[in-house]
């Protein structure tokens, strides 16, 4: 193959590589949305709590693997104490107070974490057998790491994508997301149906985080940037759909890509003039339904 | 005022009359901060317009609010300084006409994806303005010498002299308050009211909805563009971050915690929460915590914001139910 | 909402209300200073002391107030008071922010700050209000060339600076081909602006100058480039968190190998820990290195250490030489802030004794200094070479020039 096909094929890798990372990311926000029609701007913080938690915890037990055993159980806990005290009041709310409410979340979670953490930029370690690349090129190689996340992320598609639609619980979400009225005279506890999911949001926040801090590096802020991504990616895809959100993400990442590649001086922009192209044509999003 | 309490109404002029004193006992310091803070009350009822009588959610506000203040920059020559009188029109031609573009875009949209794609706008002019080496990028760019008001020859006032920049900006946020409430109370009003209310029965009503949502949001637009320029003439420095998504989440803090719907509320809102960052961030340097904070109490416990709490306080039994229409 | 007893909650919203009148009340009461008979010098600072630059400002703070320390807590003899500000790196609210420290605090010396964008605001308060300012970090090249002025300096570099020099050590070597790196910011196109400045004035090529919008930190895209355009070496401008990504992408894609990376010092300095391995023998370029031995620097950094309990850093230097310009400035006219001509004079002759080495400064106001390269060796950047010397900013623009 010519060498510009190669690195053609590369950057289509690397698009769809940043694209999963994204999915991961996009896909507890646009469950929460879809279900419990909330727009959670503190998501963004979720994932940065989750890369801290992640760090601190590597750093002390020297495994990340262990770290994300004990933080993910952690996170869980902390998303649904934050749902029992002030998600719960947010369900028949305007979407401006949630906005709201979740937007003083981010200051508060910004400044909990400069108190126990500190602001400085820390890095954590690849897992030793994953620590080395392939070569592709007698000059470009690409770490395995990133290979593993992809296909960690496809993994957990799949599992969302066959729980949502194959599993009683998952019915009983996809109901909750249509008619939540219906849902509880049939006798199913919406309030349940609503923790689970906002607990699934958040742990798939903080896993993301968890799971990119090798890569990603761990630092304040972090949040915001890729909160601002992913409700793009949302947008796009369809506000509560996987499958949205999963399409989304590539057409996302590989447009990101391809943008630095071919028109760097409006890279950052390409996203946002996709997602206005995507809402001229389709005004719900690819997969969404009118709310 | 119509249709607010007699008891509001008193208090609403009060607060004027504050104002209008104000600088016979504030130093330089407060004068500025306070002009800052009206700058920020007309972005804060351009928002308003949208959000609190329309029932438009735009996280991309900022949008405006910054081609004001880069129009400025634009138009100011290096060393001289640019006629208030021409300036200052254009900055508002120009943030209205965006306004009508960006608008025939995204009023297609509504819900969530309207927040989104606003915000995307915003985005986008952030990082435009910050590659753009002649817009200054991200160090910003200066106005060397603030708008002149020469005409004729003659210069009714100095935007220079901190005095007369206060009254200024003081005369443009009553005019702006009465230019909205004069709308709010016309039949235009009531139909945007309308459409907040419930937009399909408008339209089935026979109102072209999209027209009237257009209007609104091209005269927000030009308001903010309004606020923006004041905001760049204050301190002669503009730079990407004015459209930054930083922005529109401030002002629309203001909005929400000041209390939609009503003209007061944002106003209210923009000298509280300036106010209390000013008295936080001298506390303690992590005050963005108790900030935050306050916030998230205001949203469970004030549903109608400050002005909703001022209104329940000073207007004894009166039923707010009637407000919500 | 649900319902409640009205009186109950009138009475929570009442108390809400008197406490938010409280609050917004005492923003008005005139901070009184603990000036006790005669008057003290007050130094404004305006720092980053939370977000991703926090680190940064508290070591040019905590040196700042060493250097004075040492002169027995007085300038000119006279006791000094502080004024802080916390500028966020919010560019936004620069102009506000400086306005606090110059209009409400009424500061004789302003000093500050690291990020750029608020600097500049910074310039333009301090330059409307006569008031002087110190600049102990932010690289931008207007403050010290088209926005230049007689009352400010600068204690750092711009960022110019080391990317000239990287330009001309690379191009020595008998290197002609080049790619840059960077995001597409103000600091970045200086950065870059300078290497190729320095690269080309000895025969050297920059095939490509690389960018990616602000503060973009996802690499690949632009990793892969750089494989396929094959140059002999990468020269690159990040700093904090992008700085310790592209590293480790950079090496993680293989690359580290087969093209050398070198860039401005920002790329490695306080990131190593973060960078571990992938950073490794990386060169740089910086006015400040590990391992100088220059008697100043020794003893600086141990009583930096013993001052702040941290190890000290370029940022810290800079700090610490603000101090020292302070103290040069107002040692001639026995501290009298009123004698603004003297003390500018003074400021501008001044020979600086930095841990850095020695430096005087330019008529623009920004320091000539050498200009070392650095490597790589475990968690330190170690001096090599002095890669220029006495090496001064263009200072475009500067109508002082």
């Amino acid at each position: 193959m010519s060498d510009k096909v190669i690195f053609f094929l590369i950057q289509v890798l690397n698009g769809v590589q940043y694209g999963l990372l994204l999915f991961l990311l996009a896909s507890g926000l646009t469950l929460i949305f879809g279900v419990m029609r909330i727009i959670n701007l503190a998501h963004g913080s979720f994932y940065m709590l989750g890369a801290y938690l992640a760090f601190s915890f590597a750093e002390r037990t020297g495994n990340l693997w262990l770290a994300m055993l004990i933080a993910i159980p952690l996170t869980v806990l902390i998303g649904l104490v934050l749902e029992a005290a002030l998600f719960r009041f947010l369900y028949h709310r305007d979407h401006l107070y949630q906005v709201l409410l979740t937007y003083g979340l981010i200051l508060v979670f910004e400044e909990v974490r400069s108190i126990l953490f500190g602001d400085e930029v820390h890095g954590v370690k690849v897992p030793a057998f994953l620590d080395f690349s392939l070569r592709l090129t007698p000059t470009l190689s690409y770490p395995v790491y990133r290979l593993f996340i992809s296909a960690v992320c496809i993994g957990v598609g799949a599992g969302l994508y066959m729980f949502i639609n194959y599993t009683r619980v998952g019915m009983s979400v996809r109901a909750g997301a249509l008619n939540r009225e219906m849902v509880q005279s049939l006798g199913i506890d919406i309030g349940l149906i609503y923790r689970l999911v906002f607990a699934l949001g958040v742990a798939l926040a903080a896993f993301a985080g968890m799971i990119a801090a090798p890569v990603a590096s761990v630092f304040p802020g972090m949040g915001n940037q890729i909160l601002i991504i992913s409700f793009v990616v949302v947008v796009i895809g369809g506000i509560g759909s996987v499958k949205g959100a999963f399409i989304g993400s590539l057409l996302i990442g590989l447009a990101d890509t391809f943008g630095q590649v071919f028109a760097r001086e409006i890279s950052g922009i390409t996203l946002y003039f996709l997602m206005v192209l995507v809402l001229l044509w389709r005004p719900e999003g690819l997969f969404g339904r009118a709310t | 005022m119509r249709g607010y309490h007699l008891a509001v109404r008193i208090l609403l002029l009060l607060g004027l009359a504050a104002l209008l004193v104000f600088p016979v006992a504030a130093g330089k310091f407060y004068l500025q901060l306070f002009s800052k803070i009206m700058i920020l009350a007309i972005f804060a009822m351009s928002l308003d317009l949208l959000v609190g009588f329309t029932g438009l959610i735009s996280l991309g506000h900022a949008t405006f609010f910054g081609l004001g203040a880069y129009t400025l920059m634009l138009m100011s020559p290096e060393y001289a300084a640019a006629s208030l009188w021409l300036s200052l029109p254009v900055a508002l031609v120009v943030a209205a006409l965006a306004a009508l573009i960006i608008g025939v875009l995204v009023l297609r949209s509504s819900g969530v994806y309207f927040i989104m794609v606003t915000l995307a706008f915003s985005q986008m002019f952030f990082y435009y303005v910050t590659g753009s080496r002649r817009l200054g990028g991200s160090d910003g760019a200066y106005i060397y010498v603030k708008p002149e008001t020469t005409l004729y020859g003659w210069a009714p006032f100095q935007l220079s002299n901190n005095l007369h920049f206060y009254y200024f900006v003081l005369a443009l946020m009553v005019v702006t308050y009465l230019l909205l409430q004069v709308m709010m109370d016309s039949p235009f009003g009531h139909t945007i009211r309308g459409i907040k209310v419930n937009e399909h029965r408008m339209r089935s009503l026979g109102f072209p909805t999209f027209r009237y949502k257009l209007a609104a949001f091209v005269i927000a637009g030009a308001l903010a563009g309004l606020a923006g320029y004041l905001d760049a003439a204050q301190y002669g420095f503009v730079n990407p971050d004015l459209f930054g998504w930083r922005e529109s989440g401030i002002v629309l803090m203001m909005v929400i915690l000041g209390g939609m719907g009503t003209l007061y509320g944002p106003i209210l809102g923009a000298f509280v929460l300036v106010l209390l960052q000013e008295f936080l961030a001298d506390q303690t340097k992590h005050w963005l915590l108790p900030m935050g904070l306050f916030v998230i109490l205001a949203v469970l416990v004030l549903p109608l914001g400050i002005s909703g709490m001022v209104e329940q306080l000073v207007v004894l039994r009166r039923n707010l139910g009637a407000r919500r229409a | 909402m649900s319902k409640s007893e009205p009186v109950t909650r009138r009475t929570m919203l009442k108390s809400i209300l008197a406490g938010a009148g409280v609050a917004a009340a005492s923003a008005f009461i005139p901070r009184c200073f603990a000036a006790v008979g005669g008057a003290k010098i007050k130094l404004g600072l305006m720092l980053p002391y939370t977000g991703t630059y926090a680190s940064l400002g508290k070591n040019i703070d905590d040196a700042l107030r060493l250097a004075i320390a040492e002169r027995g807590g007085r300038l000119g003899g006279r006791e000094v008071d502080y004024v802080v500000v916390d500028d966020e790196s919010e560019p936004a609210k620069g102009a506000e922010n400086a306005n606090k420290l110059v209009a409400r605090d009424k500061v004789d010396f302003l000093i500050g700050t690291v990020h750029s964008g608020v600097a500049m605001a910074m310039v333009k308060v301090a330059t409307d209000n006569d008031t002087m300012l110190i600049i102990p970090n932010a690289g931008a090249a207007a403050a010290t060339g088209a926005a230049c002025a007689p009352n400010i300096f600068r204690t750092s570099f711009t960022n110019w600076q080391p990317g000239f020099a990287m330009g001309k050590v690379m191009v020595g070597r008998g290197q002609k081909r080049a790619v840059s790196v960077s995001w597409d910011y103000a600091a970045g196109r200086e950065s870059m602006g300078g290497f190729k400045e320095g690269f080309t004035s000895g025969g050297g090529n920059v095939e490509k100058e690389l960018v990616l919008a602000f503060p973009q930190v996802e690499f690949q895209a632009i990793l892969t480039e750089i494989a396929a355009i094959k140059p002999q070496f990468v020269y690159t401008f990040f700093a904090g968190a992008g700085a310790v990504k592209f590293v480790k992408d950079y090496a993680a894609a293989g690359l580290k190998n087969s093209i050398p990376l070198v860039g401005a010092g920002f790329l490695t300095d306080g990131t190593l820990q973060a960078q571990g391995d992938a950073a490794q023998g990386l060169e740089t370029t910086l006015h400040y290195a590990d391992g100088l031995n220059l008697p100043k620097d020794n003893a600086f950094r141990a009583a930096f250490k013993k001052a702040a309990n941290r190890d000290a850093d370029v940022y810290a230097v800079q700090g610490y030489d603000a101090g020292q310009l302070l103290a040069a400035g107002l040692g001639t006219v026995k501290g009298d802030t009123s004698a603004r001509k003297e003390i500018i004079a003074a400021m501008e002759k001044a020979e600086i004794d930095s841990p850095r080495g020695k430096f005087t400064l330019s008529k623009a106001h920004n320091p000539v200094q050498d200009i070392y390269l650095r490597k790589v060796t475990g968690l330190e950047n170690r001096f090599v070479s002095v890669a220029v010397k006495a090496l001064a900013d263009p200072a475009r623009g500067c109508k002082l020039v």
